[in-house]
């Protein structure tokens, strides 16, 4: 028929203008998804530091998720300064350092439990164990906990937002983005 | 165990096991539609694509509601319309289309009684219709329920106090449905579960069947001829498709359906954007309060002409002219006597009784917003009446219609 | 040409039903009242020129103002907090540091003269209730009185923020804070708002134990405005919505047109402010406004090509059915 092909390049013309509403559509569906703003505001957790004690775990909480916090004894801090992978991965807040991680094994997600006697992490869901400075020892973890964002603030960490140190263990490979 | 043989083609070996071409001709390519038809015809599609544009905002709306009565009304106004990426566009697209979509119902539902499409035949598709319009009634109150504004606490407690019964005093009913004493949050929970799930369920159950009562007596024309399908899709497939009477749904159908439904969307687009007042009701943005009814409360305009025959009588007469109303309209195949299936315009008195309905129908649906009152309240009265009159008037008249 | 006939019967129909269920029942439903522009008729015109140094001597001095009111910006701490001075006044005194651009100088003229009368409030306080207002008038330091008040006045207007220093939020808050809370959070310009209560913006707080004080003190100071005013006043978070522009400007200018009897007092605002103020309104209930009108404007535009290109389609497939 003569006119089929115009007739069909106008069908296909109206669906192609159909389909540019159906896109923005999505878009705006995409969006609604988003996380809300309170939400992402809600991303920042201050932590103060100061009462704590050497090797006694602390669990603190940012965007719902457990943080670790081990203040490094005299003992602790040389045994991680003979290892240049421990020693990266510990923050220095006024005179004391601190192993701080996202308590949640990098493997799938259970919180490890800390053994101060033997100054190790042990996970109860697949055996997996992490050193004092949380770096993985044993698998099947593929490394070791994740450390937050962070930025030091006097004797406080506010977690979230992304200082100087936290920088440079993202680009030294010491943590993952979490 | 059918024959299968190996496919040829991706659509070859989805048609030996879902027929698809035996689908798309019966439903699409040869579904028959008279030629003589007007935009009118187009309504269906209309309220077709506004009932997805309410299931699909309705989506996104349930993403983030509360159905609590402490975090109901903040989860609507603050979460969604001020935090929600686009929560503000479905919410106000949801209300805009819940109000335009009852405009439709009755332009489609009055298309039908002036061609006579509910009769010689077609009765199924005009119960089914009326069917579906309770269903959306209920659909829409459950779901003014849920912002649990002023408006909506007050027009819950309202009309479940009619299941009382009047004189009935039947309390225990009310409480019942209710849930608790008074609206609350059993009431807000449970009306939310038949707004989100068992009512849209049932609308979708009733467009299946409304569809397939169309089927056979095939759509109607502005004339009520009575085509001969068979020769008229006869022709068309032969090549002569302009001197044929009928069109296939698709594409001819479809492309007018289509031009009809992007000009009702340019209308409704505009009412979402710029003027939605009359779908949002400025009193329904006061959080419930239930020691307090605001000063004009009164339902949504597509309710006003029903609840206006419930008001200038007596409490138990108001009942019952309003259960009156209610199911009126389900008996119109019944009620006409004559077996005239053509337009209005060629039946006599049904002319007039058909334009004396649509004018009392708006008297009444204005009477019913005003404060009842002084000259009002007296229209009202009569134009309750009228409505019940004419109804019993209808079957005299077209008894002694002539035969068309 | 029949179809457009029915078009026309259809849509007059829908136009004619539309207009007398909205606008025309809402006539019968609502008074109007239309805004006099904040002249405020009934109160006296200045006549003084006021002087700003002397204004501050009174203010700090005779007019005794500092007994009561804050001036953050003048260093000058309120004499109590929030929550005693509302169980002592019924309601917080506001800080006069943004008075002087906020409030009409008419109206405060007529204030600091005599209050119950500025506020509209003499219905509640006078011979026959023998209530007295909180706020004691101010019958002069020895001098002509006019020219007293003009020149506190005049010093109000000095320290106050000038042209656009005054914020929408600040407005609201002097103007309304002390008597409205807003529990809405917004975000303007980048920056987010807590809630707003009737003593402050509520801070965020790490343990329950210090929330929970916090909102005691709230519900303390709240209960005595419900002493002060018989009924507490509505939050105002969703109120540009629920009421609209025009009646919360014609509102606050007077508050007797709509609610006769009402314990809410004129709030005296000059033209300026009340635009602020219900642009605060609008940040807080209709934060989406401007993006619904941008969204809206480019959905209006591609939906009329949709039209065009869904008309283009049909014409070219009824060709052959004509």
């Amino acid at each position: 028929m003569k006119d089929n092909s115009r007739r069909g390049f106008m069908g296909k013309a109206f669906g192609a203008v159909a389909g540019v509403g159906a896109v923005a559509s999505l878009y705006a569906m995409k969006r609604s998804w988003d996380p809300l703003p309170s939400v992402k505001a809600a991303g920042f957790t201050t932590i103060d530091m100061s009462g704590y004690k050497d090797n006694e775990l602390v669990t603190e909480k940012w965007r719902g998720k457990p943080i670790f916090v081990l203040k490094q004894s005299a003992e602790m801090l040389a045994k991680a300064k003979t290892n240049p992978k421990d020693l990266e991965r510990l923050i220095q807040v006024g005179d004391s350092h601190f192993m701080v991680c996202v308590g949640l094994c990098t493997h799938l997600g259970c919180i490890p439990g800390y053994r101060p006697d033997t100054q190790d992490f042990l996970c109860a869901c697949h055996g997996g164990m992490y050193d004092f400075t949380a770096e993985v020892t044993k698998a099947p973890p593929p490394r070791g906990l994740d450390i937050p964002p962070f930025k030091i603030d006097g004797n406080k960490l506010v977690l979230g937002e992304e200082g100087p140190e936290y920088k440079k263990m993202l680009e030294s490979g010491t943590t993952l983005k979490v | 165990m059918a024959h299968f043989t190996k496919a040829t083609s991706l659509h070859d070996w989805l048609n030996q096991r879902l027929a698809v071409d035996t689908l798309r001709r019966v439903l699409a390519t040869e579904y028959w539609i008279p030629k003589n038809i007007n935009f009118l015809w187009a309504m269906g599609m209309v309220l077709a694509i506004t009932f997805a544009i309410l299931l699909v905002s309705g989506i996104f709306l349930l993403m983030y509601y509360q159905p609590n009565v402490d975090l109901a009304f903040d989860s609507v106004n603050y979460t969604i319309m001020q935090e929600v990426g686009y929560g503000w566009l479905w919410r106000h697209v949801h209300g805009v289309a819940a109000s335009v979509v009852f405009l439709i119902i009755y332009i489609h539902m009055f298309t039908g009684i002036y061609y006579g499409s509910y009769k010689k035949g077609r009765e199924m598709i005009w119960i089914s219709g009326m069917l579906l319009f309770v269903a959306f009634s209920a659909e829409a109150f459950s779901g003014y329920m849920l912002p649990w504004g002023q408006m909506s606490y007050w027009a819950g407690m309202v009309i479940t106090n009619l299941f009382s019964g009047g004189s009935l005093h039947a309390d225990g009913l009310v409480e019942w449905i209710r849930g608790d004493y008074v609206p609350a949050q059993a009431f807000l929970n449970r009306f939310f579960m038949l707004h989100v799930l068992l009512i849209p369920v049932a609308i979708m159950g009733l467009i299946g069947l409304h569809f397939g009562a169309l089927r056979i007596p095939h759509v109607n024309n502005q004339d009520g001829e009575e085509l001969d399908f068979e020769a008229e899709a006869a022709k068309y497939k032969s090549g002569d498709k302009a001197g044929s009477k009928v069109i296939a749904f698709v594409n001819d159908f479809m492309s007018k359906d289509m031009m009809v439904v992007s000009i009702y969307l340019i209308f409704f687009f505009y009412l979402v954007f710029f003027h939605f007042d009359f779908a949002m009701d400025p009193v329904n943005f006061d959080p419930a309060d239930g020691l307090k009814t605001p000063a004009h409360i009164y339902p949504e305009w597509y309710f006003l002409w029903s609840y206006e025959i419930l008001r200038p009588f007596s409490t138990n007469v108001g009942l019952m002219a309003f259960a009156f109303a209610q199911v009126i309209f389900m008996l119109l195949p019944f009620l006409d006597r004559s077996p005239n299936a053509v337009p209005a315009s060629r039946r006599g008195l049904f002319k007039f009784w058909f334009w004396a309905m649509l004018v009392d129908m708006i008297v009444l649906t204005a009477m019913g917003k005003v404060p009842p009152s002084g000259i009002f309240s007296t229209i009202g009265l009569y134009a309750a009446l009228t409505f019940i009159g004419l109804w019993i008037l209808l079957p005299i008249i077209t008894m002694f219609e002539k035969k068309a | 040409m029949k179809e457009l006939f029915i078009l026309a019967v259809v849509t007059t129909f829908t136009l004619v039903t539309y207009y007398l269920v909205e606008p025309f029942a809402h006539s019968h439903m609502h008074k109007h009242h239309e805004s006099e522009k904040f002249v405020y008729e009934d109160l006296p015109a200045l006549t003084k020129q006021g002087d700003v140094a002397r204004g501050k001597d009174l203010v700090m001095g005779a007019g005794a103002c500092v007994g009561c009111h804050a001036i953050k910006v003048e260093g000058m701490a309120a004499p109590m907090d929030a929550v005693t001075s509302a169980s002592a006044y019924g309601v917080n005194p506001p800080d006069l540091s943004d008075a002087g651009s906020v409030f009409d100088a008419k109206f405060l003229a007529a204030l600091i003269k005599n209050p119950a009368h500025a506020l509209m409030l003499e219905h509640k306080y006078n011979d026959k209730t023998g209530k007295t207002f909180p706020m004691p008038p101010f019958y002069g330091a020895g001098g002509d009185l006019d020219q007293e008040i003009a020149d506190m006045v005049a010093y109000l207007q000095s320290i106050a923020p000038k042209g656009e220093e005054l914020t929408p939020k600040m407005a609201f808050e002097t103007a309304c804070g002390r008597c409205h809370a807003v529990h809405y959070q917004y975000e303007k310009d980048g920056e987010r708002h807590p809630a707003w209560t009737q003593i402050g913006e509520h801070p965020t707080f790490k343990h329950k134990q210090d929330e929970l004080a916090y909102e005691t003190q709230v519900l303390d100071y709240q209960d005595s405005l419900v002493k002060y005013l018989g009924k507490l006043p509505p939050d105002l978070s969703m109120y540009i919505r629920s009421r609209g522009e025009h009646f919360l400007s014609t509102f606050a200018e007077n508050p007797q047109n709509y609610l006769k009897g009402t314990a809410m007092p004129r709030v005296g605002l000059n033209a300026e402010a009340a635009e602020k103020v219900i642009e605060h309104l609008a940040d807080v209930g209709d934060s989406k406004r401007h993006e619904r009108d941008a969204v809206g404007k480019n959905v209006m535009i591609y939906i009329i090509i949709f039209a065009i290109f869904a008309l283009l389609w049909k014409k070219q497939v009824w060709k052959e059915l004509h």
